[in-house]
């Protein structure tokens, strides 16, 4: 009985063991390859995998809230707005390698080194001891122990940090809007527009006629060309300016001569909000 | 598990945050980074809230979840101004308070 008993929480603790082993050689890997990794979206899919396996450790301590929340939070929402501006930024976007300070590489090495150093130290002097067995506020219970504390000792945090929400969906707002400076074309412009382009008919989507239709690969022209202009500018790594939803629009040229006398010419298109 | 594992694990990951905000020049990466070290710091967090039995070190964790959300919004809202302006996210062209 109590050597079967013994034997289970052995063999739980092993694979306790295993699973955080593997994590932390996976999300370290991941974390290196997101300095490494010149491309920011590849940045961003890393960091993705860091914070599930932080999840899955988060599970591994019996803190299935934070787990579910650093799911939600971290990976659903904080992840999802990065990769939107990285849409917006341009997904092909580099990191240039050059260094602009002399020896900053060098000294960010030395730093990082010595931080590790005096951490490890810290970490090394305090005594952490081993867990003790998980009490009642741990695992099953966790949800209801930590609504408990958030609503009684953290209540007044807990409302300050609705004022911060709003204050940052405020301060978004702000930041993000961008005023009209020309008119806005309507349904009715857009098509006069169009015809006057001489090309009334949209551009083939991305892939029409060629050998996959991945949003990447660009549709072939009649004469077995491939048509860039097809592909979606972020898609194809430069920013998407006036000029180039222009281009999709019709003709350039064309479209500027026959630009509304009211507009300027270079907003055509342009949303409000970007 | 001990829980020295995981704030062992956490220092690293804070490092390797640190690193990439020395290091990087899209400020994208940057905050990418910076959000990295965040969480480093929860790790640390959680594994001290387990290793006291008391769960005040989760819910300390989960406040700084919200405040990261927050923040990720007004920088990220920050940097689309810059890009629209300066056509750039690197960190090296925002230099304009320089000269």
């Amino acid at each position: 009985m109590h050597g079967g008993v013994l034997a289970i929480s052995d063999v739980a603790s092993t694979t306790q063991q295993i699973i955080f082993w593997l994590l932390a050689v996976v999300s370290v890997t991941a974390a290196l390859g997101m300095v490494l990794v010149p491309r920011a979206v590849y940045c961003a899919v890393l960091l993705a995998v860091v914070m599930l396996s932080l999840a899955v450790l988060y599970a591994l301590q019996n803190a299935p809230f934070l787990a579910f929340v650093q799911v939600i939070v971290y990976t659903g929402a904080v992840l999802m707005l990065f990769l939107f501006v990285l849409m917006i930024v341009g997904i092909r976007a580099k990191d240039s390698l050059v260094e602009t300070i002399k020896g900053q590489r060098v000294a960010a090495g030395l730093a990082a080194i010595g931080l590790l150093v005096l951490l490890s130290l810290t970490v090394g002097h305090a005594v952490l001891g081993t867990a003790p067995v998980a009490g009642p506020s741990f695992g099953a219970n966790n949800v209801y122990a930590i609504a408990k504390l958030i609503f009684t000792t953290y209540v007044f945090p807990f409302e300050v940090t609705s004022a911060l929400l709003i204050t940052a969906a405020l301060g978004a707002m702000v930041l993000a809007h961008r005023e009209r400076l020309t008119p806005k074309l309507t349904q009715r412009d857009l098509s006069r527009l169009r015809v006057a382009s001489g090309r009334p008919a949209p551009l083939a989507g991305p892939g029409t006629y060629a050998r996959h239709n991945a949003v990447d690969m660009p549709a072939l022209l009649p004469d077995g060309t491939p048509a860039e202009s097809t592909v979606p500018a972020a898609i194809r790594g430069v920013p998407e300016t006036p000029d180039q939803r222009r281009t999709l629009l019709g003709s350039s040229a064309v479209v500027r001569s026959a630009a509304m006398p009211g507009d300027s010419g270079t907003e055509a298109g342009q949303d409000g909000d970007a | 598990m001990s829980p020295g594992n995981f704030v062992a694990l956490a220092v690293v990951l804070f490092v390797i945050g640190a690193v990439g905000v020395l290091v990087r020049r899209n400020a994208m990466v940057i905050f990418m980074c910076v959000e990295l070290m965040l969480n480093a710091v929860n790790l640390a967090f959680v594994a001290f809230a387990r290793m006291h039995g008391n769960l005040d070190g989760q819910v300390i964790a989960f406040f700084v979840m919200v405040v990261a959300a927050a923040e990720v919004v007004v920088g990220l809202a920050i940097l689309m101004a810059i890009f629209r302006t300066r056509r750039s996210a690197s960190v090296d062209d925002a230099s304009l308070l320089k000269y």
